[in-house]
This record gives structure tokens, C-alpha cells and sequence, in this order.
């Protein structure tokens, strides 16, 4: 009896779990807390290459707008987003371009950008939002609403445990996609 | 036949040949007449460009209204309609879709266009290096774009071509079309099929822009902008023809009125108009003999011919008793003619047309008073006796006269102001000449600011007898300016070398490229080791094969596409047959303080050892258009200054004399210099030569005066009564000039009316008492 009713307290709990842990509360989370610098591993997938392409570095976040990866292997490579700039420089050479021009650009940078920063209202003017998982385990998954992004890329996934992303799966509709893997770094 | 009837019948005869050059004139109104007739070579280069080069076919538009999603459909809207248009050449609006072309030409000629295309690029080596650094690009964030090319281009020719045609300061885009940096403008760039110094073909194509904006967008919520040189064009014209009509047409009647109002005769006024007319006539025959056209702005200054030549005929009626007559009026002329010789020696053909007009204008209508008139008039033709207007003239006169104190006040006044402006009196700036509203010169600096176009400032221009040549030299002066970019002095260039290689450099590339087995069995090499399988490289195999026996790369190749837009500016033949190449200087990044050494590019250039190349700054030239014809100007009006001193000192013989003769009007130059510095207008060549004819039509009436105070003028009062009819149809004449918005007719206008009042106030106060 004693058993039954701490079973019954457990399934109220989880169900409650459950229905506490939306798209809301998770970006809530999201929003409360800034994200450490990152490790990233990235591998891209492509039915071009016999191989996955692999590359490595660091990424950072500063609330709100703005996003530095920074490539170290295979070769060094560095992108700033910056509100509505995004700067390149690879080779000792430097591109910048406006997102303003390049929409298509701007809805995937605003994917990771919005997630990031918690700005759950920003994501779902580009994207229909869906959840699986708990907090300890959560994967979010984007589908661009504008049809021309769509021919472009399928979904986004983003995995994550409580406030940290984990893993960022960009699927483009042609069956190619990149998967980024992120390690917090110890500040 | 009688000497007045051999006249009457010269006269005839001449009025005839005239009128039969007249129907055989063509009558212009742009403003290119008002460029440089002799320009330096620097000059020639800003002249031939603004008259009939690649930018003077430039139309900028801007629309304006509703949201930026509006704007951008009308912009889609109107380019697609206007590249339909047999107006238009191309249009830009940065749509992506309309720059389709351009990539497919680029692919096509790529292995002729890239510059890294050389035998070293297909070894086993060279393909490897190239392929690796490929993968890597397909591994950063731009990897998803050239994913689609690699099987085709797997070197990245594409990426380099593109690469150096890149421009940091292509327009903002907002809504997926070009727009002003602040987003309230939608953007678009075309180019007409007619020369800019078309004007009737400017014109056509500004109505068809018009009209199809009116289709697209509807009125009232969208506005639409235009600016450009030929749109520029067609405004100044449509300003010159208005004025002309408007101004001609109130000149001529405010003369008429006066006339009437004094000789209270039609038949007087129509026999005081007969010389006018002639020398009106004569002038425009001349002009158009001389010139093979007559621009509008020379006949505009026919009411101010009509003011001065109609003093002839009223000297004659009304001072039919003075024997002193014609050697004053002789000397008027020659006065005249010295003044309006400053025209001639302008520089500028329209000015020289201005001089031409007025000259012969003058001295048809002296002669054909002197000779021809007295003819013409009846028997027992007298006007109304104006003896009593004398008199009362010559009370006010004398009353000006006592008040001598208030003209000292008037000069010191005018002395002071011109002590204030010591320091900046002159404006030598082009668009001293313009007449296009400084509102209208705002729209056209703000597009040309959005799009870009703000021109490279310094150019590098080549001359070749061949577009080949100067396609080669133009390769040269690019060999020495690359390794200034390493170097960071400066941004980088753009020559039509690249956009067209020479054929000599394209036969070079395609030899550089190995046939099919070769490339397969060195790209096997390559590959080794790398995530790519050579049979995906297909597709560049086929490519490379193709490329090596395609046809050169030719002008024709990129028509209708926006680098035959460009070409058209950087290559082009000039006026003398001549092949022109430009190479434009791009100053190295650096935010606001970017710069180019010029000093370097100089050098550089000197280097190349291209003969005759030149470094070209631009801004600076069309700042010192006008610098060197002000100079000019200033010689000219200090000559004629000189010989009409000279004139008098011929005729009156005596240093006090002439002396006399002149204070008033120098102290009359005085006043109107200073009135124009005081109102806030600096002073063009045209007010130069402005002032000068102040001095000549002054002194006339100086002279008169100078008679009177001898005793040697018997009929005073009538004299007095016919300057004073004389100056006021003077100061009609050029007076309504001055509500011209051409600034030619305006500075000219204003600066004579005003001067040639006050010399006369002038002369009246500073002359003796009879």
C-alpha cells in the first residue's frame, strides 16, 4: 500500500515532470543562463565526399547577438556574427556580409542564435518548433516555414541537457547535413 | 541707284542669305557646349566621359513609398518591364535571378578569365593544392553554396574570378533588391541604349521610365527618382527652351512697351525695331555658319542683343540734330565689340557662340541704322519731341548730382564688402555653369552614394590605336599595380583586362590546359588520399576538354550582361578613333581614412613603360575644369579692358578726358561686384564678363555725359531723354536675364542691368554742371 502510493507519487511527479519541461520552460532555462565557451567538433556529411569533412575549434556566445566560431584544425578560420554583420576571415582575408541581404543566411544563423540566447518568440517567426526528451535530455527540432529555406534545409536539431547545448544537426534537404558536437570549456 | 538704295538693297540681300542659313540650322540646348573646347589631356578624358562615355548612358532610379516588401515588387516590377524596353540597355536592381547571366558567362570562359589558370595549376601538384583548398571551403559556413559547383569546378576558378571582381561598396540590399543605406529606397541602376549627349534619346527614355513606373506602381503611394547625366541633360534643356520662350517673349515686350510709351508711334517703334531685328538675325545666321548649330541659351540672350542694339536707332530718332552722332556711336560699337570679345576668348563654346551672336549683332544693327534706316524712314518721319522729358531728367540728374556725398557712402560701402571677400571672391567650380537645382544635384549624390557609383577617384588611362592594344597595356600597367595590393598601398583595381582578357593572355590559358587522358590520369594522382573519387570530376573533365578549342572570349560574348556595362566604361573608343582603357584605383580598406598611394601608383604606371599612360585624378580635374577658363576669363576681360582705355584715349585725346569717363565706371564695377558678394554669390567667369560689358555699355553714356559737361552736346535735353530710354531698354534687356535659372543668362543678366544702372546714376552724379 505504502508501495502503491509512493509509485502513484512517483507517476504524478513524472507526469507532472513531464508537463512542467515545454518548448517554453526549456528556453525559459535557455534565457536564465549564459552558455559557457565551447569545444566544438563538427563533421559534414556529404554525398559528394567518400569521407565526412572534419573540423574543430571553439565557440562562444555573448547575449544577445553575437557568436564568434572560431576554426583551429584544418585550418584556422574565424566567424563573427554580430546582430546583423557576420565577418570571415580565412586566409588572411576577410568577408563580411549583412544578413539584412542574405535572409536565407540570417533564418540559419537565427536558429543556433535564438536557441542560444533563449529567444523562443524570435525562433518561431522562421521556424515550427517541436520537442522530445526531459530537462536532462532534450532534443529540439526546427523546421524552416519559408519554402524557400526549405528547398535549402530540411530541419535543425538541437540537443541539449538542462541549459547546455550539446549537439547542433543541420539536415539539408538534399540528404547531406553537418553535426557539431559542443564541450563546455571550464571558465 | 542712289548710295541709300545700294544699301537698302545690300541689306536685303544679306537679310535673304540669312534667313536661308537659318532654315538650315539646328538648334541644341544641352550643356555640353559649356565643356572645354580645348581640354588637356586629363580633361579631354572627364570631357569625352560626361559628354557621350559609358556614364553619361547611366539612368539612377530610386523609389520611394509604402514598406520595404512594396518597394522591392515595384523594383521587381519595373526592372522586368524596363529590360524589356528598347530604351534601355540593361538594369541592375540586385535582385539575385538578374545576375544569372553573368555567372553563366563567367562559368562558361572561366579557364580563360582566372588569372590562377597557368600549366602549373594542372600538374598532379597544382590540382592537388587546388582541390584540398576547395574542401576546405566546402567545410566553412560558405561550403553549402559551392557544394553544387565542385564536381564542375573543383579548382575554384569560379571563387577566384569572382573574387576579384568583388566590390566592398556594392548597394545594400533589403528585401532582395538594391536599397539606400538607410533602407527607405528601393535601387536600380540602368543604362540607356542612346549616348548621354542624345538628348532627344535621353528624353524618350526618361518618358518611358515615367510611363512604366506609372504602370507598376500605383500613383500617389509610390514615388520614383531619376537622376544621370543624360536625365541632367534633358532637365537643362527642358530649363534653357522655358526660359528661352518666357524670357525672350517678356524681354522683347518690355522693350516694346518702352518704346511706345516714349515715341507714342507704331510706325517709329516698327522702324526703331528694323536694325534689331537685322543684327538679331545676322547674329543667329552667324553663329550657325560658324557653328553648324545654335545652342538655346545664345538665342536667350537675344533680349539682351535686343536691349543693347535697339540705343542705335533711339539715339537716331531722338538725337537727329547732333553732329556728334556717329563718331559717338562708332565708338560705342567698338566699346561693345571689345567688351563681348571677352566671350570669344573663353574657351568654352558656348561662350564663344555668346560672343559671336552679339558681336555680329551689334554691328549689323549700327551699320544698318547708319546706312540702311535713314533710307527706310519717310519723308516727314519725326518722333514726338522729347525735350521736355529731357528736362525734367536733367532736374533729376541735377539732383543726383547734389547728393554726391551718398554715392562716396554707396563706394565705401562696396569697398568694404569687397574687403570682407577678399579672400575667396571666385567660384571656379563646374557647377558654377549648372543649371540644375542644388535639390535635384542632392537626389543624384545621394543615389550615386547608395549604388556605389560614386566612381573610383583616380583612374589610369591607356590609349592604344586597337582595343587590343589598350587591352594589353592596360595588362601591363595591372602586372605592376598587383604587387602594390600585396603590398597594402592599395585596394585593389579594376581593369578591363580582367573583364576581357587579351587574346593573346586567353590563348595562353587555354594552352595551359591538358586534354581529357591527361587530366583524368593526373587527377587520379591528385585524389589520392583525399575524400573526393576523380569520377566525380566527370563533369570538370568535360569542361577543361571544351574549354581548351572553345572560342576566345569576345566583347559580343557578354552582351546584355552587366559587365558589358562595365566594359563600356573601362574600354572604349574615343572621339579621335583612339582606344581608350580605364583602370580604376580602389584605395585600401581603412574605414573612413581609405586611401590609395598615388604616389606609388605613379610610379608603378612609370614602370609599366605603357606610352602616354595617365594618372587621372578625377575629382581633382572636374574641381579645375573651370579653374584654368576663369583665368582665362580674367585675361580676356583685363584685355578688353585695356583696349576699350585704348578706344578712348583714341577718341577723346586727353588722359582727364578719359579719366573722367572712367571713374564711373570702374566705381559702377565696384558696386555690382560687391552687390554679388554681399548677396552671398561668388563670382563666375560669366560675371567677369559680365563686368566687362558693364564698362563697355557704360561708356556710352559716359561719353554723352563727358559731351554735355563740354558744352559741345547742343540738343542736352533730348540727349539726356534718349540715354536715359537707351539704359532703361539696357537694363530691360539684360534685367530679365536675371530671372533665368540657366546661370550662363543669369550672372550675365543680373551683373549687366544692375551695372548698367548704377553707371549711369553714376556718371549723372559725378559729371560737372553744364
Amino acid at each position: 500500500m505504502k508501495a502503491a502510493r509512493l509509485l502513484a507519487a512517483a507517476a504524478a511527479c513524472l507526469v507532472l515532470d513531464a508537463a512542467a519541461f515545454d518548448v517554453g520552460s526549456l528556453f525559459a532555462m535557455l534565457a536564465r543562463e549564459r552558455p559557457p565557451r565551447a569545444q566544438f567538433a563538427e563533421k559534414k556529411y556529404m554525398a559528394l565526399l567518400d569521407k565526412p569533412l572534419e573540423a574543430s575549434g571553439e565557440l562562444a556566445f555573448t547575449p544577445p547577438h553575437t557568436i564568434e566560431k572560431r576554426t583551429l584544425k584544418p585550418r584556422p578560420e574565424r566567424v563573427v556574427v554580430d546582430r546583423e554583420r557576420v565577418t570571415l576571415e580565412r586566409g588572411g582575408k576577410t568577408h563580411t556580409l549583412s544578413l539584412r541581404e542574405h535572409p536565407q543566411v540570417a533564418v540559419l544563423v537565427e536558429s543556433i542564435r535564438a536557441t542560444l540566447a533563449g529567444d523562443l518568440d524570435a525562433l518561431s517567426r522562421t521556424y515550427s518548433v517541436g520537442l522530445e526528451g526531459d530537462e536532462r535530455s532534450w532534443r529540439l527540432r526546427m523546421r524552416p516555414l519559408d519554402p524557400a529555406l526549405t528547398a535549402l534545409v530540411d530541419r535543425i536539431e538541437i540537443a541539449g541537457s538542462g541549459a547546455l547545448v550539446k549537439v547542433v544537426e543541420i539536415h539539408q534537404s538534399d540528404g547531406d547535413r553537418s553535426v557539431m558536437t559542443l564541450a563546455p570549456v571550464a571558465r | 541707284m542712289t548710295r541709300g538704295g545700294a544699301a537698302v538693297a545690300a541689306w536685303m540681300a544679306g537679310l535673304a542669305l540669312c534667313a536661308w542659313q537659318l532654315a538650315h540650322t539646328r538648334f541644341v540646348a544641352d550643356l555640353s557646349s559649356f565643356l572645354p573646347a580645348e581640354p588637356t589631356p586629363e580633361q579631354r578624358l572627364l570631357v569625352d566621359q560626361l559628354r557621350d562615355g559609358a556614364v553619361s548612358r547611366l539612368v539612377m532610379i530610386g523609389i520611394e513609398g509604402k514598406d520595404a516588401e512594396a518597394r522591392a515588387r515595384w523594383s521587381r516590377a519595373l526592372a522586368a518591364k524596363l529590360r524589356a524596353d528598347r530604351h534601355f540597355a540593361t538594369v541592375a536592381n540586385g535582385a539575385e535571378a538578374a545576375f544569372e547571366a553573368e555567372r553563366e558567362v563567367l562559368l562558361a570562359h572561366r579557364y580563360v578569365l582566372s588569372p590562377n589558370v597557368d600549366p602549373e595549376r594542372f600538374t598532379v601538384q597544382g590540382l592537388r593544392a587546388a582541390i584540398d583548398e576547395t574542401l576546405g571551403l566546402l567545410a566553412s559556413p560558405a561550403g553549402m553554396a559551392l557544394k553544387a559547383l565542385v564536381p564542375r569546378d573543383p579548382t575554384g576558378e569560379l571563387l577566384a574570378i569572382i573574387e576579384r571582381l568583388r566590390r566592398d561598396e556594392a548597394p545594400a540590399k533589403v528585401a532582395g533588391v538594391w536599397a539606400s543605406p538607410d533602407g527607405e529606397r528601393a535601387i536600380l541602376l540602368a543604362r540607356t541604349r542612346a549616348s548621354g549627349s542624345d538628348t532627344d534619346a535621353q528624353a524618350a527614355a526618361l518618358a518611358a521610365l515615367e510611363r512604366t513606373f506609372a504602370e507598376v506602381a500605383p500613383g500617389g503611394e509610390a514615388r520614383l527618382l531619376a537622376s544621370g547625366p543624360g536625365i541632367f541633360s534633358v532637365k537643362a534643356r527642358a530649363m534653357v527652351e522655358g526660359d528661352v520662350k518666357r524670357l525672350t517673349g517678356i524681354g522683347t515686350g518690355l522693350v516694346v512697351i518702352l518704346l511706345l510709351v516714349v515715341y507714342r508711334s507704331p510706325r517709329a517703334l516698327l522702324l526703331g525695331l528694323v536694325p534689331v531685328a537685322s543684327g538679331a538675325l545676322a547674329g543667329v545666321a552667324a553663329v550657325s555658319f560658324g557653328f553648324g548649330v545654335v545652342h538655346g541659351i545664345t538665342l536667350g540672350f537675344g533680349t539682351a542683343l535686343i536691349g543693347e542694339a535697339v540705343d542705335y536707332s533711339i539715339y537716331l530718332f531722338v538725337q537727329t540734330a547732333n553732329r556728334q552722332l556717329w563718331p559717338t556711336i562708332r565708338l560705342g560699337v567698338l566699346t561693345s565689340i571689345a567688351g563681348f570679345s571677352a566671350l570669344l576668348f573663353s574657351g568654352l563654346p558656348g561662350l564663344v557662340q555668346l560672343g559671336v551672336y552679339a558681336i555680329t549683332g551689334i554691328v549689323v544693327a549700327a551699320t544698318v541704322t547708319r546706312f540702311v534706316l535713314p533710307s527706310l524712314l519717310p519723308k516727314d518721319f519725326r518722333i514726338r519731341d522729347v525735350t521736355g522729358l529731357g528736362v525734367r531728367i536733367g532736374g533729376i540728374a541735377d539732383a543726383i548730382r547734389r547728393f554726391r556725398w551718398g554715392v562716396a557712402f554707396v563706394v565705401a560701402a562696396a569697398v568694404a564688402v569687397l574687403a570682407l571677400n577678399a579672400n575667396a571672391p571666385f567660384n571656379h567650380e563646374l557647377t558654377s555653369l549648372n543649371p540644375i537645382p542644388a535639390r535635384d544635384r542632392q537626389v543624384d549624390s545621394e543615389l550615386r552614394a547608395a549604388l556605389g557609383a560614386s566612381d573610383a577617384r583616380h583612374v589610369v588611362a591607356v590609349r592604344a590605336p586597337t582595343s587590343e592594344a589598350a587591352l594589353e597595356a592596360a595588362q601591363r600597367v595591372g602586372l605592376r599595380l598587383d604587387p602594390l595590393i600585396a603590398a597594402g598601398k592599395l585596394g585593389g583595381y579594376d581593369s578591363p583586362a580582367r573583364l576581357l582578357p587579351t587574346a593573346a593572355t586567353q590563348r595562353a590559358r587555354q594552352a595551359s590546359l591538358p586534354d581529357g587522358a591527361t587530366l583524368r590520369a593526373r587527377l587520379r594522382e591528385a585524389l589520392d588520399g583525399l575524400p573526393l573519387r576523380p569520377e566525380r570530376l566527370e563533369p570538370f573533365i568535360a569542361d577543361v576538354v571544351r574549354a581548351r578549342s572553345a572560342p576566345l572570349l569576345t566583347r559580343e560574348a557578354v552582351a546584355g550582361t552587366a559587365f558589358e556595362t562595365a566594359l563600356e566604361g573601362m574600354l572604349f573608343r574615343g572621339s579621335g578613333g583612339e582606344w581608350t582603357a580605364l583602370i580604376g584605383i580602389r584605395p585600401a580598406a581603412g574605414g573612413t581614412s581609405a586611401r590609395a598611394d598615388i604616389a606609388a601608383v605613379r610610379e608603378a604606371v612609370a614602370q609599366s613603360g605603357v606610352p602616354g599612360a595617365l594618372v587621372v585624378d578625377l575629382k581633382r580635374e572636374v574641381d579645375r575644369l573651370y579653374a584654368d577658363y576663369f583665368q582665362r576669363a580674367l585675361w580676356a576681360s583685363v584685355g578688353g579692358f585695356v583696349v576699350i582705355v585704348g578706344l578712348l584715349f583714341a577718341a577723346l585725346r586727353s588722359p582727364a578726358r578719359v579719366a573722367r569717363v572712367l571713374l564711373p565706371l570702374l566705381l559702377g564695377v565696384l558696386v555690382v561686384a560687391a552687390f554679388h558678394l554681399a548677396s552671398g554669390t561668388r563670382l563666375t567667369l560669366l560675371h567677369l564678363v559680365g563686368l566687362l560689358l558693364v564698362v563697355a555699355i557704360g561708356s556710352n553714356y559716359a561719353l554723352f555725359f563727358d559731351r554735355i559737361a563740354l558744352g559741345a552736346d547742343s540738343v542736352a535735353p533730348r540727349t539726356l531723354a534718349s540715354l536715359v530710354l537707351a539704359n532703361l531698354t539696357t537694363v530691360a534687356g539684360f534685367g530679365i536675364l536675371s530671372f533665368s535659372s540657366v546661370p550662363v543668362l543669369q550672372s550675365i543678366g543680373s551683373t549687366v542691368a544692375l551695372g548698367a544702372f548704377v553707371t549711369l546714376v553714376l556718371a549723372a552724379a559725378l559729371s560737372p554742371r553744364a
